[in-house]
């Protein structure tokens, strides 16, 4: 795209078609807010659609693109809600026409400094907080997780929070643990995995997206990938839904999914009681952008002692833990008011003894939540693989 | 002079109050097809002492403030006439209480039909409120003030009809109260005082800022189902109409001109509610019976078996708002007139005429209100936000219509500012000298709203 010429706007045809009647900012019972820049910033400029007029009148040369303008795009987190109560034939394409928009903003060089730090980071070190590529195996350290080699049925994809965050190793190694435990055959990439880049997509930056995409392919064609698991909804999206237009063709299962299946296969049985009430969040990029809301709960449903409770927010009307689209780096959407305080909140009230998650983002936005909200003694938060564990 | 800007910031904090190109450009435009009118600051308080601070800066420095609630009348009603403040009142999001047994809630400006809505449901599951055919973003104190309507008017009224009382800044800044709220604790009424909430309804939004309304509920029904007619022929509607209401059994009465699903024919529909089966029945026959009056027509057809039946019955009314969708354009305005139900026929015609005048799209949605004391008749022209020349059109046919409206003797309904000069011009004289008076008691500087409910 051409940064001064915005004819070439791919959906520029569909983005006129937005009311701005105001559905997209509600889940299905309109009880409170769902989309997470609106619900912090309230202003109409921070809306599904306002944003979208925003784009419209930019396009149309009618406004300037500013700082400003750049801020209130990255403002969105991508959790798909907006695209999930929409109520015109628009309502699919809301998300694409934001990424479409944040790409400019990106060919611009306008891009916000946080935006910019994060694609610096993963451009060279292949993760956002620029560490170095020779530490992302680290949390390998210990346990008898091995590397992937063309043997092996699955390749698990850990991910760069996974890789790097310490509370999210502490899942990755988990989760190989349940694996090797159900004698599944499997190898990771180690220090040779590089970022999913599917935050890199829905930051708009296409061109990092489409080496990341293609080098991720090269190697897995290499190695003899055939299927993969990964520990993020936010891979499992890139992988299964990006990775096949640059011809990377695989079975991909988000781990809940493997999990399920190594249950009812019998592969994975549990000898101990988790006697405990825990509530599950539905991750954005499994839930309302995978449809995959069922493989968690059926998971959590088998371990014994384990009483669910559903928060009212759940499923296609859950909430974004504000984590999304890069937002667990820039924190554009922190506050006191923010998805992820709300949360957990929420879950708290459900009188639940654990929240359960099943992505990294939401672990990481979750335990900041809970510690600014000062419930870190009250509900804990903790992976679906953490709990399986526990019970095997 | 002063820094406005800085002033609203240390009123509501800075992330809540802007004069950035971004807030000033969405906030001077909505999804009508006014043409854009300048915003000068956007702020959204979180209280009424933040109202008031800031209407007391407007009323100092004299600067037009313009309250906004949900901001879809899609007549440009919360674009400034002559620049100023926009007051969002999105934040001001309070439901502060609902009397169960004397079945009133009260709430902030804030609180959408959406909102309450939920809220009724989860705690108050015996209750409901009116709710208008707008999304549910709209917001219940705004669509009270400028004499909404929704599916319980047939019964009970306009949504005005069902206020008890309200708080309000007026323009030099002072807190009234108006209401049984005045002098007791309860907001269960607007008897046995001076009526002074007739100061602020229907004045779009030139006597002051309401900050708190008590708003009456209603029974909620156990049960609900629809019957349904379609006819061809305009005439038959105000006696179909009379003749139903004249039975006291259905809640909602409507009708619904949609060409894209109905082809040429009216659909008309009326709901009945009840706690049982057999009174479900009963009123069903008690309809039944009214409509064999009809039956040897062959211009009419009366169906129990309503095609999407269950989408009718819920609210907000979702198809109302896809139907605005027809041109795939993301524009929409239409001209809801209060009239009464005989000019149905007429009204009809004219809304046919002039869509083909301007090669539009037609659509309407009438409801009935109040044991058809009255209609608010919905024209309907949905538009291609992305063709200038269409939305030049729609703005003709929108003024051709409000002529035409009054010249049968109806009112535009919430009326962009050339519908108010219609029917400011078409009033009685005396009446206009004393809103003319009380505007100037109530808001010497002339700060609130100005260039609304104005003459030429």
């Amino acid at each position: 795209m051409n940064p001064d010429d915005f004819d070439n706007f791919g959906l520029r045809d569909l983005i006129h078609r937005c009311f701005r009647c105001g559905y997209c900012k509600f889940p299905e019972d309109y009880s409170f807010f769902s989309c997470p820049s609106y619900q912090k910033f309230r202003l109409e400029t921070y809306s599904p659609g306002g944003r979208l007029w925003l784009i419209r009148a930019a396009i149309n040369k009618e406004i300037d693109w500013t700082e400003h303008l750049s801020e209130i795009m990255y403002s969105c987190s991508a959790c798909n809600s907006c695209v999930e109560h929409c109520v015109m034939e628009i309502g699919n394409h809301l998300t694409d026409i934001m990424v479409e928009a944040k790409e400019y903003i990106v060919e611009s060089g306008l891009t916000p400094p946080k935006i910019r730090d994060f694609l610096e980071g993963v451009k060279k070190y292949g993760n956002p907080w620029g560490e170095p590529r020779g530490k992302r195996g680290e949390f390998l350290i210990g346990t008898e997780i091995k590397n992937y080699d063309r043997n092996d049925e699955f390749l698990f994809y850990v991910g760069c929070l996974g890789s790097y965050d310490p509370r999210c190793q502490e899942v990755a190694r988990t989760l190989g643990e349940v694996l090797l435990k159900a004698d599944v055959s499997f190898g990771v990439l180690g220090n040779d995995e590089n970022c999913d880049g599917n935050e890199v997509k829905m930051l708009g930056e296409a061109g990092l997206f489409e080496l990341l995409s293609e080098g991720n392919i090269r190697k897995f064609e290499k190695l003899g990938v055939k299927k993969i698991v990964t520990l993020s909804p936010h891979s499992y999206n890139a992988i299964k839904r990006y990775y096949p237009d640059f011809g990377g063709k695989y079975e991909v299962l988000h781990y809940t999914e493997l999990l399920l299946h190594l249950i009812l296969e019998g592969k994975l049985e549990f000898s101990k009681d988790f006697e405990s009430k825990v509530t599950f969040h539905d991750p954005c990029f499994l839930g309302r952008w995978n449809n995959l809301y069922d493989a968690p709960r059926k998971v959590l449903e088998k371990i014994p002692g384990l009483n669910i409770l559903e928060m009212e927010k759940n499923r296609k009307n859950s909430i974004c833990c504000g984590g999304g689209a890069g937002n667990f780096y820039t924190d554009f959407l922190g506050g006191k008011d923010c998805q992820s305080r709300i949360r957990v909140r929420e879950a708290y009230e459900t009188g639940a003894d654990f929240l359960a998650v099943a992505c990294p983002v939401c672990m990481t936005m979750f335990d900041d939540a809970l510690k600014a909200e000062g419930l870190e003694k009250n509900i804990f938060v903790k992976d679906i693989s953490e709990i399986v564990k526990e019970a095997l | 002079m002063v820094d406005v800007l800085k002033c609203l910031c240390e009123i509501v904090g800075k992330e809540f109050a802007s004069n950035k190109q971004e807030e000033t450009y969405i906030y001077s435009r909505d999804l009508g097809a006014m043409e854009p009118r300048r915003v000068d600051f956007v702020v959204m308080p979180k209280t009424t002492l933040e109202v008031q601070k800031i209407v007391k800066l407007s009323n100092e420095n004299k600067i037009p403030i313009v309250p906004m609630g949900g901001g879809v009348t899609t007549s440009g009603l919360t674009m400034p006439v002559k620049g100023g403040i926009v007051i969002d009142l999105k934040r001001m999001d309070q439901i502060t209480l609902v009397n169960e047994k004397s079945r009133y809630v009260v709430i902030e400006p804030g609180v959408t039909q959406g909102q309450l809505k939920s809220y009724l449901e989860k705690n108050y599951p015996l209750l409901r409120h009116s709710m208008p055919d707008a999304p549910p973003i709209a917001s219940v104190t705004a669509n009270a003030l400028v004499h909404g309507s929704g599916h319980l008017s047939q019964r009970y009224g306009f949504h005005s009809d069902m206020i008890n009382g309200m708080e309000v800044v007026i323009p030099e800044g002072e807190i009234i109260k108006v209401g049984s709220c005045s002098v007791s604790s309860f907001w269960f009424s607007r008897s046995p005082l001076p009526d002074l909430a007739g100061l602020f309804i229907g004045w779009y939004g030139t006597t002051g800022i309401v900050t708190k309304l008590s708003l009456r509920l209603y029974p909620k029904e156990k049960k609900k189902d629809l019957l349904a007619f379609m006819t061809k022929n305009p005439d038959l509607i105000p006696d179909i109409w009379y003749e139903v209401t004249q039975l006291e059994v259905a809640e909602d009465v409507a009708s619904m001109y949609y060409p894209a699903l109905f082809k040429d024919l009216i659909f008309g529909y009326v709901c009945v509610t009840g706690n049982f089966d057999e009174e479900i029945a009963f009123k069903k026959r008690c309809i039944e019976e009214a409509f064999k009056k009809y039956d040897s027509r062959d211009d009419f057809s009366f169906t129990k078996v309503v095609p999407l039946k269950k989408l009718f019955l819920e609210t907000p009314l979702l198809p109302i708002t896809q139907f605005a969708d027809e041109r795939k354009g993301g524009g929409f305005e239409y001209v809801g007139p209060i009239m009464p139900i005989e000019n149905y026929p007429k009204a009809h015609r004219m809304g046919l005429e002039i869509a083909l005048k301007y090669d539009l799209h037609f659509s309407s949605m009438v409801r009935v209100i109040g044991r058809s004391n009255s209609m608010m008749f919905g024209f309907a022209y949905p538009f291609n936000r992305a063709d200038e020349d269409e939305v030049k059109r729609v703005g003709e046919a929108i003024r051709e219509t409000n002529e035409a409206v009054i010249e049968m003797g109806g009112i535009p309904w919430k009326a962009d500012i050339y519908g108010q000069q219609m029917i400011i011009n078409s009033m009685d004289k005396g009446t206009l000298q004393l809103l003319k008076k009380i505007r100037k008691v109530l808001d010497p500087n002339g700060i609130m709203n100005p260039g609304n409910l104005e003459g030429d």
